[in-house]
């Protein structure tokens, strides 16, 4: 790959910097490097020790090209030119943040680099550091997490600024999360093309292609060679990241092109943001769905990554209610409220199993829905639907895949598939399926509905029932903890804001807790990456704190201490977010895994903690975050002392700042 | 992927075993008088201390939490939900995700121990006196 802007140099057309004089602007490299000499000698007389300095002024000069001694005289000389911004000049970057700001970005997060020097200068004294504000991330994981969270709230991207090559190593592992949860993420990466004006460091942090690391889970990634490219790249971004279906992008600047001035008199439009309209099912197709739904005796509705936005939710409420049918929320969005009626979620396989229509909505596992894999020593695999069981997918899986990551798991041959975003579908599902109800096919919905309705209130009643056991128990049991937070906040506008598990929707929160609000449940990590949870709790509670929400994270141990540098981030921009640590004090899904192996292969099954422990010495996370300066108690072993704990770290989160709450748990 | 055909024999081998037990003790069921129901097997007087010190030690808390309450991954075992003959054939021959225990690893005195445990829990409070479980 060519490097953009020494290429373009070379053609004597300097796109991006047209008004530079040979006095402001030295014209070539060498100069360049002079002044970059003579400015870190000075740089070290000024920091170095005083002794060091007499005797590097006394040292004779080693030759010809040698730095002049250090000298009073020397230092307050007039230097050879005076290299700042005129008066008829604009930064390269400031440009950018104008169109950054045309896009409607409400914060950046970033862990500082020097690659993006001239953006985060720009961002800070040409933007005003106010929409977008730059949030001060400790890891540029934390960073993309805590984007992903954002845009669980929000339904808006936000931008992470990342240092070059190890910034976006760094990230990585948050992106292929974002990307296997088809959620937008706006990466920004600073990089040095131009070989020949790299500093030291800028070397290891260059890159002939930045994106390439990444580009098998982004969804579309540029490198611009001039301003115009960069806006109009910038907003194409923008509307390749946000439309269905949503994946992470990678914008990487040039630090020249962010650094070198240009003239104010240049006119450099900003492209206007359109976004395209998601794509809806065809007409005849969603038609011969409603046939098959209205003549269906137990559908049922699986919804994963379903509502994009609250009217998602509201919607598919109208259809169920419609005709009276199951529906089972798999949680990667909030797709339908806990305690509706017609809500099977709790009872899944049941509805599954029970189905002669299966509606699938942006399924991310349409197979493992229909199937079951059993995981011993010799893995199987069984039908669990009936096999006569129509199913149909509604989802934007099909408009596009890559080849490499295999998170779009295994082909499910259905009887109708429509390639197309289920939200913006069912508008016209909705109206299909109303022109053919009839009052016989009412009557029929309407016994249906009040069987699952019975159902529902079942299985609801089963979970309090099950919570009750070892309700006293110390360490506290998972069922207890989110009792207790339930108790506390159930009068509250709160907001769920953490990833628990990836059966999360079986999970004591899904099983106890009144969701019936869009924010209320933000799913998972999506690819499955731990260290998502804490990172992406403060990036959904910084987008709740507008609104006043009370966000609470059930925050597990193990999660925590791949980068609690988050908690400072929480306590320095004053996040409120009440944190309740699940601390089992182990990485409990790997212990299993090993307890399996160890059953399998049969020779002991009493050491398969060994390397999946996180005690010996217990961690401390009361302490570990107030070194951040975050309120924290705990940790607690006594259930009865959860409860009043609890209510003091939310008054604390109420006054507008994070608060943990340590609690010693069984495993879930 | 070279073993892959091996194994395959052997799965299909393993179905074809269970198909023609399956068929044979149809067949036998269809042919022979109604056996009389056999008395239910007692337990083993169990160590109920032992049992708690195994139930942590062998892992079955991982899966069951550790008042045999349940968890994600497993279901409530205890107290007395299940008879003792049920509960030992299940923890040779589970049929579902849990891992197999044989008397290797977990002699039957052992399971009996972790049954006496599992059965000595105590009963939760009524669910209607907690108000934290408030509907």
């Amino acid at each position: 790959m060519v490097p953009p802007y020494r290429a373009v140099r070379e053609l004597g057309n300097f796109h991006y910097a047209p008004s530079m004089s040979p006095k402001r602007h030295p014209p070539a490299s060498p100069e360049r490097r002079t002044f970059l000499q003579k400015g870190a000698l000075a740089g070290a007389a000024l920091v170095g020790a005083p002794a060091a300095a007499a005797a590097q002024a006394a040292a004779p000069p080693a030759a010809a090209q040698a730095p002049p001694p250090l000298t009073h005289a020397v230092e307050s000389a007039e230097p050879e030119d005076i290299q700042v911004l005129g008066d008829n000049e604009r930064a390269g970057s400031d440009y950018m943040i104008d169109v950054f700001k045309s896009l409607g970005f409400e914060y950046f997060f970033a862990n500082p680099g020097s690659s993006f020097r001239g953006l985060h200068e720009s961002l800070l004294n040409h933007g005003g550091n106010t929409a977008p504000e730059l949030i001060t991330c400790t890891h540029e994981e934390n960073s993309v997490a805590m984007a992903h969270g954002f845009y669980k709230v929000d339904g808006k991207p936000i931008a992470v600024m990342a240092h070059g090559t190890v910034g976006l190593q760094h990230a990585s592992m948050a992106i292929y999360n974002a990307w296997c949860d088809r959620v937008p993420v706006y990466v920004i990466l600073g990089n040095h093309a131009d070989a020949a004006i790299r500093r030291g460091a800028e070397w290891y942090h260059g890159v002939q292609d930045a994106a390439a690391m990444v580009r098998d889970y982004t969804k579309w990634d540029d490198f611009p060679w001039s301003l115009t490219h960069f806006a109009e790249s910038a907003v194409r971004a923008y509307q390749i990241a946000m439309t269905p279906p949503m994946a992470p992008v990678v914008m990487v600047l040039d630090g020249g092109l962010q650094e070198h001035p240009i003239s104010r008199n240049e006119r450099l439009p900003i492209p206007r943001l359109t976004m395209p309209v998601p794509p809806a099912g065809e007409r005849g197709a969603v038609e011969e769905v409603a046939k098959m739904l209205v003549a269906a005796e137990n559908p049922v509705f699986v919804a994963d990554r379903m509502a994009r936005t609250p009217n998602g939710m509201k919607m598919l409420v109208e259809l169920a209610e419609i005709l009276q049918a199951g529906v089972i929320d798999q949680g990667s969005r909030m797709n339908f409220p806990s305690r509706h009626p017609l809500n099977q979620t709790q009872r899944a396989r049941a509805a599954v199993v029970d189905a002669d229509v299966i509606l699938g909505l942006e399924l991310v596992d349409y197979w493992g829905t229909v199937n079951a894999l059993r995981d011993q020593l010799h893995r199987t695999t069984r039908r669990v639907a009936k096999t006569t069981a129509k199913l149909i997918s509604i989802s934007t899986g099909d408009l596009y895949i890559k080849a490499n990551y295999q998170d779009f798991r295994r082909l499910q041959d259905v009887d109708l598939a429509i390639a197309a975003d289920p939200e913006a579908t069912l508008p016209a599902l909705i109206d299909a399926v109303r022109r053919l109800v009839t009052g016989d096919r009412q009557r029929v919905f309407q016994e249906r509905g009040a069987k699952l309705a019975q159902a529902s209130r079942a299985a609801a009643e089963a979970n309090r029932v099950a919570a009750t056991f070892a309700w006293d128990a110390s360490p506290v049991s998972v069922a207890r903890l989110c009792a207790e937070v339930w108790n506390q906040i159930r009068n509250e506008d709160w907001s769920l804001v953490s990833s628990y598990y990836s059966n999360d929707q079986t999970n004591w929160p899904r099983r106890l807790w009144n969701f019936d609000k869009p924010y209320q449940w933000l799913g998972h990590a999506g690819g499955g990456g731990i260290g998502y949870g804490a990172p992406a709790s403060v990036g959904a509670a910084l987008a709740n704190k507008k609104h006043g929400r009370l966000s609470v994270a059930i925050q597990t141990d193990g999660d925590m201490m791949y980068s609690p540098g988050v908690l400072w981030t929480a306590a320095h921009h004053k996040i409120p977010l009440l944190s309740v640590m699940n601390n089992n004090r182990q990485y409990h899904q790997e212990v299993m895994h090993v307890q399996k192996m160890c059953n399998a292969r049969n020779r002991g099954i009493d050491r398969g903690e060994i390397g999946s422990q996180l005690s010996n010495p217990n961690i401390d996370f009361a302490k570990l975050a107030q070194s951040m300066g975050v309120y924290a108690e705990g940790p607690i072993s006594n259930p009865n002392e959860l409860g009043p704990a609890l209510a003091r770290a939310i008054a604390v989160v109420k006054k507008g700042e994070p608060a943990v709450v340590d609690v010693a748990t069984q495993v879930r | 992927m070279r073993n892959l055909p091996r194994r395959r024999a052997h799965a299909s081998a393993c179905a074809l075993l269970a198909v023609t037990l399956t068929t044979i003790g149809i067949a036998q069921a269809q042919n022979a008088p109604a056996p009389k129901p056999a008395a239910p097997a007692a337990a083993p007087a169990g160590k109920i201390d032992n049992g708690g010190v195994l139930f942590k030690k062998v892992g079955c808390y991982q899966c069951h939490a550790n008042e045999a309450q349940g968890g994600l991954s497993g279901p409530r075992i205890g107290p007395a939900l299940f008879p003792w003959a049920r509960f030992l054939d299940y923890t040779r021959k589970p049929s579902g995700e849990m891992p197999p225990y044989s008397a290797k690893v977990l002699t039957d005195q052992d399971v009996a121990d972790i049954y006496a445990w599992v059965n000595a829990r105590p009963r939760p409070p009524a669910v209607n006196s907690l108000p934290q479980l408030a509907p």
